[in-house]
C-alpha cells in the first residue's frame, strides 16, 4: 500500500468530508458552513461592524434603519455592531475554555487511567462529585469567585472560560481515563511493558497518542455547550459587562422588557446568532462523529461510481 | 406478499441439489474503492452431502457462506445466484427471505457465546425460530415450542433436556453452546446447515465432539452441510467433498478422498504441505533424554501458584497450581494445554505481567514472589516476549521502525542513525526488507507483522524468549513459513524459549522438551517426541487423539481410537 493519503487529506475534518455520502454529507457541510461563518464573523469583526461593541448611541431602542441596520437597544447600543463583536467573544471564550479543560483534563486522565490506584479513585470521585453538579450553578459560583464582581473584556472572558473549564475538565478526564483502562490491557502497551519502557514513556509514547483520538469530536460538540453555558451566565447577569465587551447572553437578557412592547430587533438577533452558531457546531461534531465510526457511516453502493474494483496486491510473505 | 413460497420438496426425497450456487460474484464498497470479495464462485451441495469450502483469510468463504443466508451487509453488491429449495436467495423478497431462513437453510455461527442472547433461556431461543415460522400452516404455540425445543436439545445431546431448556447460556460450557446453537439451527429440520467455522473457538477435545455430532446429524437425519472452515483436519473429519478457494476464486473441488492424496492444483498441495502434521519434522526427533542439562538454568519453577483475585465473597481463582519445571540455556519449552489451563498465564508471569501468589519462580535469577517493577526492568533486557495477536501488539500511530528500536532506546545509548542500521538488520533477520522500518503496522500482512514482532522481541539478543501462540492467529501457509523462520533464527542465535501454543503439532515443530497443563496443573513432560508418541497420562492420550489429522482415511481410524478412548473412560 505505497498510496499513502496526503497530510491534507489526513486532516480532521477534511477527511470525513471525503467519506461522507448523501444525508450525512449534507449535514456536514452545513455544520461546516454555519461554523465558517461564524469563526469568519469574529475574526473580521472589526470590519464588518460598522461601530466598536461598547459604541453608544443617543438615540435608544431605534427601529431598524441605514444608519442602525438592526436597530439599537433600550442602553443606546448597535444591535448589528454588538450581535458581531459578540462572535468574537463567544469565540475566545471558547477557545480559552476548551483548551484549558483540554490540557488539563488529558493529563488528569492519562495519570489517573494508567497509574490507578488511590490518586485514581479521588480523581474520579471528584469529577463524579463535579458532574452531580448543576453545570450553570457551578459556573455561576466560579464567575463570582474568579470575577469578583468586576470585569473588564479579558477578565470576563476568562472567568467565562475558567468556569466553563470547570465543568468541562471532568468530561475530559473521564473519556481519556476510560480510553486509557481500555489501552493499558492492549497489547501493545504490555510488549512496551515486557521491553522495559517507564510508565511516563508508556504514557507519553504510547497511550496518549491513541487515547486521544476522539477529543475533535468532544471538541466541536462541547464548544457549542460552552457558547449556551456563557450565554447562559450573561443572561442571568454573571457574563461580561456590557460595558467591556459585547455578549449575547446579556443582551439577549436586556431584549426580555423589549420583547413584549413589540420592539423584536433587540432580541431576534443575539438570539439568532447564539442559535445558528449552536446547531452549527453541533452538527459538525455530531457528523464527525458519525462519520468516525464504520457502522454508523453510510457508503456508496458498491459498482455503481468508479466500479473499477481495487485488485488488492498482497504482499504476503 | 401475498402468494406463498415455492414449496420445494426436502432435497431427500427427489435427490436435487440442496444449495446451488452459480457465477457468485460479491463486490463491497469501501472508502477507498471497490473490493471484489468473490469473485466467480459455482457449486452445489448434494442432499445428505458434506462440502467444506477451505481457504485462507481474505479468500471470501465467509461471504460466500452469508450470501446463502442473505446476511451480506448493505454496502455488498451481489450478482449471479444462490438456490436454495427453488428460491433464487439474491433475488427474493425481504419476507420470502425470512421464510426460507431457518426452514430450509440455518446457520451456525463460529463463536457460541455470542450467537446467544444472555437475558433468554435456551429454550427461547430455540423456540423463537419456531414461532417465527408456521410450521404446517398454523402458528406454534407456547408450549408445543417448549416441547419441539426439548426435542431439539435432547437430538444434540444435552443431557437433561426437559431441565436445562429452562437454563441460560452462560450456565453451559463451550461445547455445550455450540449444541445448542445448532439444535437452534435444527428446530425446523432445514434441509441445509451452513456452519461457518463451527469448532474454531472451541478447544481441540470439545471440536472432536462437536464434528461427531454434525456427522451424527447428516447420518441420521440426512441434512447437508456448508462447513466453512480453514483447519484441513476438520475437513478430513467430516467432508464428502471439498472446495477450495483463494483470493475469491474457487481452485480446485474434489471429493475429500481425492483433494488429500492428490491435490490438482499447487494451490491447493502448497496449502496441504504447510498443514503442520504431528510426528513428522519434529524438533526431538531421536532424543532419549533431555538435551541442554548441561547449561545454566533460566527459569526455574517450584510448586508455582498464581490465583486471580475473586470478585466480593467469592474464592479467588487458581490459575496455576503447584507446578514445577525449568528452562535452561538454549531449550525450547512447548507448554501446551486447553483454554484455560494456565499456559498464557505462566509466560506472563515470566516476563512480569502477572505476579505470582504462591510457591517460587526464579527468572534469570530473580525471584519473582518478591517482584517490584524497578528492580525487575534491568533484566528485561534479557528476556524478549512475542504476543499472539500480531495486530493488536504494535502501537498504531509507530512506524515498525520506531516499535522495533523501542528496547534499543531504552536499554542502549546507541545514536540515532546506529539505531537505524541496527533495525535494518533486525528486519533484515526475520525476512523483512529493511525499508519496511518506514511502514505502520496495517501496512504489512499478519505473517509479516509477527516476523517484526519478533524481531523486536529479538533486538537486544535476549536469553530467554516468551512466545505466547505466536502463530495462532496466522494462516497455515503463513505459519509454516514463521515457524521455520523462528527454528532457523533459535539454532541461529541460541536463545532459550518458552513456546505457548494449544497445537499440538506446532509445538511438535518447535520444542524439545513438552509439558501438558490441564486446569492449571501440569499434568505431563516430557521429550517432544515421546509425549507425542507415546503419552503417559489420560489427558494427553485424549488430547492427541482429538486432534484431526488432515488425511482423512488416517482420520478415521484415530476417530475410531478416540472414541474407544472414550468408551474406556
Amino acid at each position: 500500500m505505497e498510496n499513502k493519503k496526503s497530510l491534507f487529506s489526513r486532516l480532521p475534518i477534511v477527511s470525513q468530508l471525503k467519506k461522507s455520502v448523501g444525508l450525512q454529507r449534507g449535514m456536514l457541510i452545513a455544520g461546516i458552513v454555519m461554523t465558517a461563518i461564524f469563526l469568519l464573523t469574529a475574526a473580521l469583526a472589526p470590519l464588518i461592524s460598522p461601530y466598536g461593541a461598547t459604541q453608544r448611541f443617543d438615540e435608544t431602542q431605534a427601529p431598524p434603519s441605514s444608519v442602525h441596520i438592526w436597530g439599537t437597544t433600550a442602553g443606546g447600543y448597535d444591535v448589528f455592531s454588538r450581535t458581531i463583536w459578540g462572535a468574537q467573544t463567544a469565540f475566545l471564550v471558547i477557545v480559552v475554555a476548551v483548551a484549558l479543560s483540554i490540557f488539563i483534563g488529558v493529563i488528569l486522565g492519562l495519570l489517573s487511567g494508567y497509574l490507578g490506584g488511590w490518586l485514581d479513585r479521588i480523581l474520579v470521585v471528584v469529577a463524579d462529585a463535579i458532574y452531580a453538579f448543576p453545570t450553570l450553578l457551578l459556573a455561576m459560583v466560579m464567575s463570582i469567585a474568579i470575577s469578583q464582581g468586576r470585569s473588564n473584556m479579558w477578565s470576563g472572558i476568562f472567568s467565562a472560560a475558567i468556569s466553563i473549564t470547570v465543568v468541562f475538565i471532568p468530561q475530559y478526564f473521564r473519556v481519556i481515563r476510560a480510553e486509557t483502562i481500555r489501552l493499558k490491557a492492549e497489547p501493545f502497551v504490555e510488549s512496551a511493558i515486557v521491553v522495559g519502557a517507564s510508565s511516563v514513556r508508556i504514557m507519553a509514547r504510547h497511550i496518549y497518542k491513541n487515547a486521544t483520538r476522539t477529543l475533535p469530536l468532544i471538541f466541536t460538540l462541547n464548544a457549542s455547550e460552552a457558547i449556551l453555558t456563557l450565554a447562559g451566565l450573561g443572561f442571568l447577569g454573571f457574563g461580561i459587562e456590557p460595558s467591556s465587551a459585547a455578549e449575547w447572553g446579556y443582551d439577549l437578557n436586556h431584549a426580555q422588557s423589549d420583547a413584549t412592547s413589540g420592539i423584536w430587533w433587540t432580541g431576534v438577533f443575539p438570539g439568532a446568532a447564539i442559535v445558528l452558531t449552536v446547531l452549527g457546531l453541533t452538527l459538525l461534531g455530531e457528523s464527525m462523529n458519525d462519520l468516525n465510526d464504520p457502522r454508523l457511516r453510510g457508503r456508496k453502493r458498491a459498482g455503481k461510481k468508479n466500479a473499477r474494483a481495487k485488485k488488492k496486491e498482497l504482499v504476503d510473505v | 406478499m401475498s402468494h406463498s413460497t415455492h414449496q420445494a420438496p426436502k432435497g431427500q426425497a427427489t435427490g436435487a441439489a440442496v444449495l446451488d450456487i452459480e457465477k457468485l460474484k460479491v463486490t463491497f464498497a469501501t472508502d477507498s474503492a471497490d473490493v471484489l470479495a468473490v469473485k466467480d464462485v459455482s457449486f452445489t451441495v448434494a442432499p445428505g452431502e458434506i462440502v467444506a469450502i477451505v481457504g485462507e483469510s481474505g479468500s471470501g468463504k465467509t461471504v460466500t457462506a452469508k450470501a446463502i443466508l442473505g446476511l451480506l451487509p448493505e454496502t455488498a453488491q451481489s450478482s449471479g445466484a444462490v438456490i436454495i429449495s427453488g428460491n433464487d436467495i439474491l433475488a427474493v423478497s425481504a419476507h420470502q427471505l425470512r421464510q426460507i431462513r431457518g426452514r430450509d437453510v440455518a446457520m451456525v455461527f463460529q463463536e457460541p457465546s455470542t450467537a446467544l442472547n444472555p437475558v433468554y433461556t435456551v429454550g427461547w431461543q430455540i423456540a423463537e425460530g419456531l414461532r417465527a415460522h408456521r410450521p404446517e400452516g398454523k402458528r406454534v404455540g407456547r408450549k408445543a415450542a417448549r416441547l419441539l425445543a426439548i426435542e431439539a436439545l435432547g437430538k444434540v445431546g444435552i443431557p437433561e433436556p426437559e431441565k436445562r431448556v429452562d437454563y441460560y447460556p452462560h450456565q453451559f460450557s463451550g461445547g455445550q453452546k455450540q449444541r445448542v446453537v445448532i439444535a437452534a439451527a435444527l428446530a425446523l429440520n432445514p434441509g441445509l446447515i451452513v456452519a461457518d467455522e463451527p469448532t474454531t473457538a472451541l478447544d481441540v477435545t470439545v471440536q472432536a465432539e462437536i464434528l461427531e455430532l454434525l456427522r451424527d446429524l447428516r447420518d441420521q437425519y440426512g441434512t447437508s452441510i456448508v462447513l466453512i472452515t480453514h483447519n484441513m483436519g476438520v475437513v478430513a473429519d467430516l467432508a464428502d467433498r471439498v472446495v477450495v478457494m483463494f483470493q475469491g476464486d474457487v481452485v480446485e473441488e474434489a471429493t475429500a478422498q481425492v483433494l488429500f492424496a492428490n491435490p490438482r492444483e499447487e494451490y491447493t498441495q502448497k496449502l496441504l504441505a504447510a498443514v503442520p502434521h504431528l510426528g513428522r519434522n519434529s524438533a526431538s526427533e531421536g532424543f532419549t533424554e533431555r538435551a541442554f542439562q548441561d547449561k545454566e538454568v533460566l527459569v526455574r519453577a517450584t510448586d508455582l501458584e498464581i490465583e486471580y483475585p475473586g470478585r466480593l465473597g467469592s474464592p479467588a481463582f487458581r490459575a496455576v497450581d503447584k507446578v514445577s519445571f525449568t528452562i535452561s540455556a538454549g531449550e525450547v519449552f512447548g507448554l501446551v494445554g486447553e483454554s484455560g489451563s494456565g499456559k498464557t498465564t505462566i509466560g506472563r508471569a515470566i516476563a512480569g505481567l502477572n505476579r505470582t501468589t504462591g510457591g517460587s519462580l526464579k527468572v534469570l535469577g530473580y525471584e519473582m514472589r518478591d517482584y517490584k517493577e524497578r528492580t525487575f526492568r534491568p533484566l528485561r533486557k534479557d528476556i524478549g516476549f512475542v504476543f499472539q495477536d500480531p495486530a493488536a501488539s504494535f502501537n498504531p500511530h509507530l512506524t515498525i521502525g520506531e516499535c522495533v528500536a523501542e528496547p534499543l532506546l531504552i536499554h542502549t545509548d546507541l545514536s540515532g542513525s546506529a539505531v537505524t542500521k541496527k533495525v535494518g538488520e533486525l528486519l533484515e533477520s526475520v525476512q523483512l526488507p529493511a525499508t519496511y522500518a518506514r511502514r505502520f503496522p496495517h501496512e504489512l500482512s499478519g505473517g509479516q507483522r509477527q516476523r517484526a514482532s519478533l524481531a523486536r522481541g529479538l533486538a537486544l539478543k535476549p536469553k530467554l524468549l516468551v512466545a505466547d501462540e505466536p502463530t495462532s492467529a496466522l494462516d497455515v501457509s503463513v505459519q509454516a513459513k514463521v515457524l521455520e523462520l523462528f527454528r532457523e533464527i533459535q539454532v541461529e542465535m541460541g536463545f532459550a524459549a518458552l513456546f505457548i501454543s494449544h497445537d499440538l503439532a506446532v509445538v511438535d515443530i518447535l520444542a524439545e522438551w513438552v509439558g501438558v497443563l490441564y486446569k492449571g496443573q501440569m499434568v505431563e513432560q516430557g521429550i517432544g517426541n515421546q509425549i507425542m508418541g507415546n503419552p503417559q497420562m489420560d489427558y494427553t492420550k485424549r488430547l492427541l487423539a482429538s486432534l484431526p489429522v488432515p488425511n482423512p482415511a488416517e482420520q478415521a481410524e484415530r476417530r475410531a481410537m478416540h472414541q474407544a478412548l472414550l468408551a474406556g473412560k
